[in-house]
């Protein structure tokens, strides 16, 4: 009873010994903020590497892939069992997308994705990344009347974000406003023409259409121009029209614009009320963020785009197609928003010629598997590895997709525990110190203790249970004071960047509005278990050395 | 110089005791065989100068320490040789001991001092179950030694007559059989060390508690039943 009573006087009238519990509590603060963050950080990675790709990926090695995706999703299910809930297949190939932006072309590297708009969603979060409420429920490459999302589907009803008043119009709105404005520039050039009567590059390339012939380069310009003028075919083209009608490089094979705005099959589009097949590429392509935070768009849903990609033949040829942006896609994971363009299975399938001409049936590169919950990932994997050939065949699961990206984050986070344990190992030795200190400011207390018949593991408890008192308060405060960070870390966001007038966290990098946080109770268990073993283990020696004391000696210690 | 004649049993007898300290580089001896004995409800003081080995001697008896040669008997059982939980033991229930310096812990007020010898025996529950009796019994000691009105202060705002009467109180908390005392009056004035002397010797008339009280002082050894003179670590006779 002494040992606890002396403990809680000492702990009431030692206040020296706190400030050496001041650096456990902020070392615990400090791991369980950090803790949280990272784990917000990884989590919110996870799930959106998760929610792109599915749960497991079943794919060819080569880029022309395998004939019958029916049978090999049969075959899938046989290998796997009930653990496969869903399924989809795929095509993915490398190309170019152009788009022109006052002016100029813009091109960009992509991963052209067929998918399949009816199941795509059903195996992983696509859906959810849509910007268009109809479309988040069951995406359609059909161009929308308008009704984009202004504001960030992904965040929450969070204010602060800057809105995207440039979706505002998007869909046939925008596509019948461009229409327009062409045909009154179409107009007003018509006029210039008449009184010019010139030809020849006047710089901004608009006259080119008028003398041009095949004696110059075209300029890029006018393929947009005409394009959209004057495209000639419907965007389902069966494949082998599909060379020819879409304009070729500009600097392979120079087109009279005159030529390709005669109608090949008797007929001119609308482009008021027509489209092209529909796309919907990344939103990272699409536009970029300002400084401020606020999203530029470089073209909208109802703009057309060119895209150049290799055909399914030996060698491949690169062939280009003209197609409509329906939507954008957001999963706020840079590497795919600024990579990714999806176009509907079928018609990519038609247009690389993965069609086989004698039966119909089509290819695929890969099948989207996903699983139902609680299935073992690796173990599904491991048997449909087994179950296919693996020279022909190769199958990941997401995690395998993105293991270094994981596993660095993992890496970080031990390093990190590593690193901060050690402050609070640091702290240890700080009340190491001042509990030799206490001892001997203590020793005739010991004494009398001691020919009051106090045993030495008594005397030892004594110090021991206020190391460990000291640990829980320590902790204890920690655990306040970081959980109070952890929770209030976007409030203490805006302060910071208030009082220093910088951007301490900016949504234009992170594609987050508000910093993650995840507490983990098993985490702060182990934290305040090892901040409390730390201080207790401080108080070993100490408390060794108190029980050692000899009585008389320390009776006569002043 | 043992009386044998007047008692048959002694309650505490040392034999032959040595006792040896390492000091510089040789040894210094302390006690060279002395011999003691306190019969029951005795008042035995051991009178020598400083450096005599007098504290020594009762710091071997109230087993604070081990003697290098010779035995301690309490009750006719010797208890220098015990394991150390039963000496830690002993010291809790049948030795009372009073310092010089009166030794009370700071941080607790002097009820919880007077209590402190049952706190130290007792765990959390079984204090529990006997914190009230042994609260009275504490109230009561103090009252008897007049310091019913300090019962919540803090050593460091009684005076030295007062610590000492606590202490006094702390070391019959748990109703001993025998009493030490070092020196109990040498940081006192007079009045307040006669006061604590009057205690003690009502103590051993009216309770019948034995008391070995060790002093300098010849006039304060005369109060007790028998005086052992210790010069250079033997008893001398008197």
């Amino acid at each position: 009873m002494y040992t606890l009573l002396l403990c809680w006087r000492y702990l009431r009238t030692r206040w020296i010994a706190l400030a050496s519990v001041i650096s456990v509590t902020l070392g615990v603060a400090t791991m369980i903020v950090v803790n949280a963050v990272m784990a917000g950080f990884a989590h919110e990675m996870q799930s959106r590497i998760h929610g792109i790709l599915s749960d497991l990926v079943f794919e060819s090695h080569s880029l022309s892939g395998f004939q019958d995706p029916d049978w090999h999703m049969e075959e899938i299910r046989r290998a796997a069992g009930d653990d496969v809930e869903g399924m989809t297949p795929t095509v993915a190939v490398p190309a170019m997308l152009n788009f022109h932006v006052r002016g100029q072309w813009v091109t960009r590297q992509v991963m052209l994705i067929g998918i399949d708009e009816k199941t795509h969603a059903a195996v992983s979060d696509f859906g959810r990344y849509l910007q268009h409420p109809d479309n988040r429920s069951q995406l359609s490459f059909d161009l929308r009347e308008g009704g984009y999302d202004t504001i960030d589907s992904q965040t929450k009803g969070e204010t602060q974000v800057a809105t995207r008043p440039a979706l505002e119009g998007a869909g046939w709105p925008h596509r019948r406003m461009r229409v327009e404005r062409e045909r009154l520039w179409r107009e007003r050039q018509a006029q210039e023409r008449g009184t010019e009567q010139a030809g020849g590059g006047s710089g901004d390339g608009g006259s080119q259409s008028s003398g041009a012939d095949s004696s110059g380069p075209v300029r890029p310009v006018d393929h947009q121009v005409d394009a959209v003028l004057a495209a000639t075919n419907n965007a389902p083209a069966p494949e082998e029209a599909l060379a020819p009608t879409a304009e070729a490089h500009p600097p392979t094979a120079p087109v009279d614009p005159f030529k390709a705005a005669k109608p090949e099959e008797g007929r001119t589009m609308d482009m008021a009320k027509e489209q092209f097949t529909g796309i919907v590429p990344g939103i990272g392509l699409a536009s970029f963020r300002d400084a401020s935070g606020v999203d530029r768009f470089l073209v909208l849903p109802g703009d057309d785009v060119k895209i150049t990609f290799p055909t399914a033949a030996t060698p491949p040829k690169a062939v280009t197609d003209t197609f409509t942006i329906v939507d954008f896609y957001e999963s706020k994971m840079s590497e795919y928003d600024s990579n990714f363009v999806f176009v509907p299975i079928g018609q990519l399938e038609r247009m690389r010629g993965m069609i086989d001409p004698q039966t119909g049936v089509g290819s695929v590169n890969s099948i989207q598997i996903r699983l139902r919950p609680g299935a073992d990932l690796d173990a599904v994997r491991d048997r449909l590895r087994s179950a296919f050939p693996p020279d022909m065949y190769a199958v990941s699961s997401w995690k395998d997709k993105q293991g270094p990206l994981l596993s660095a984050v993992d890496m970080e986070m031990a390093v990190l525990n590593i690193l901060l344990f050690m402050i609070v190992a640091v702290a240890g030795f700080g009340i190491l110190a001042i509990f030799f200190m206490i001892v001997v400011e203590k020793t005739r207390d010991i004494g009398i203790l001691k020919s009051l018949g106090a045993s030495s593991a008594g005397i030892a408890g004594i110090f021991l249970g206020y190391g460990l008192f000291l640990g829980l308060l320590g902790a204890g405060a920690g655990l306040a004071l970081g959980l109070g960070i952890t929770w209030n870390i976007n409030r203490i966001r805006v302060l910071v960047e208030w009082c220093t007038g910088e951007r301490v966290f900016d949504p234009s990098i992170y594609y987050f509005f508000r910093i993650p946080t995840i507490v983990d109770p098993a985490t702060i268990a182990w934290i305040i278990a090892g901040a409390v073993g730390i201080a207790v283990a401080a108080s070993v020696l100490p408390a060794l050395r108190a029980a050692r004391l000899h009585p008389v000696e320390a009776l006569r210690h002043d | 110089m043992i009386d044998t004649s007047r008692m048959e049993a002694p309650l505490l007898e040392v034999r032959g005791i040595h006792k040896a300290y390492r000091s510089g580089g040789g040894m210094l001896e302390v006690l060279r065989g002395v011999d003691f004995e306190c019969p029951p409800s005795g008042f035995v003081a051991v009178i020598g100068q400083s450096g005599s080995g007098k504290s020594t001697l009762l710091h071997l008896m109230g087993l604070l320490d081990s003697p290098d040669g010779g035995e301690v008997l309490l009750g006719g059982e010797r208890i220098d040789n015990l394991p150390a939980s039963r000496r830690d033991r002993l010291r809790n229930t049948d030795i009372g001991m009073v310092f010089q310096a009166y030794h009370l812990l700071p941080e607790l007020n002097a009820l919880e001092n007077v209590l402190a010898p049952l706190l130290v025996r007792h765990g959390v529950g079984a204090w529990f179950r006997h914190r009230k009796e042994a609260r009275r019994r504490a109230e009561e000691l103090l009252c008897r030694f007049g310091l019913s009105a300090r019962l919540h202060h803090k050593p460091r705002q009684l005076s030295g007559g007062e610590m000492q009467r606590v202490a006094i109180a702390r070391a019959l908390v748990a109703r001993p059989r025998l009493l030490l005392a070092d020196e109990p009056t040498g940081n006192l004035d007079e009045a307040s060390g006669a006061g604590i002397l009057d205690a003690l010797c009502e103590l051993n008339r009216d309770d019948g508690l034995s008391i070995v009280l060790v002093t300098h002082d010849q006039s304060i050894a005369r109060r007790a039943d028998r005086i052992v003179r210790l010069v250079s670590g033997r008893v001398e006779g008197l």
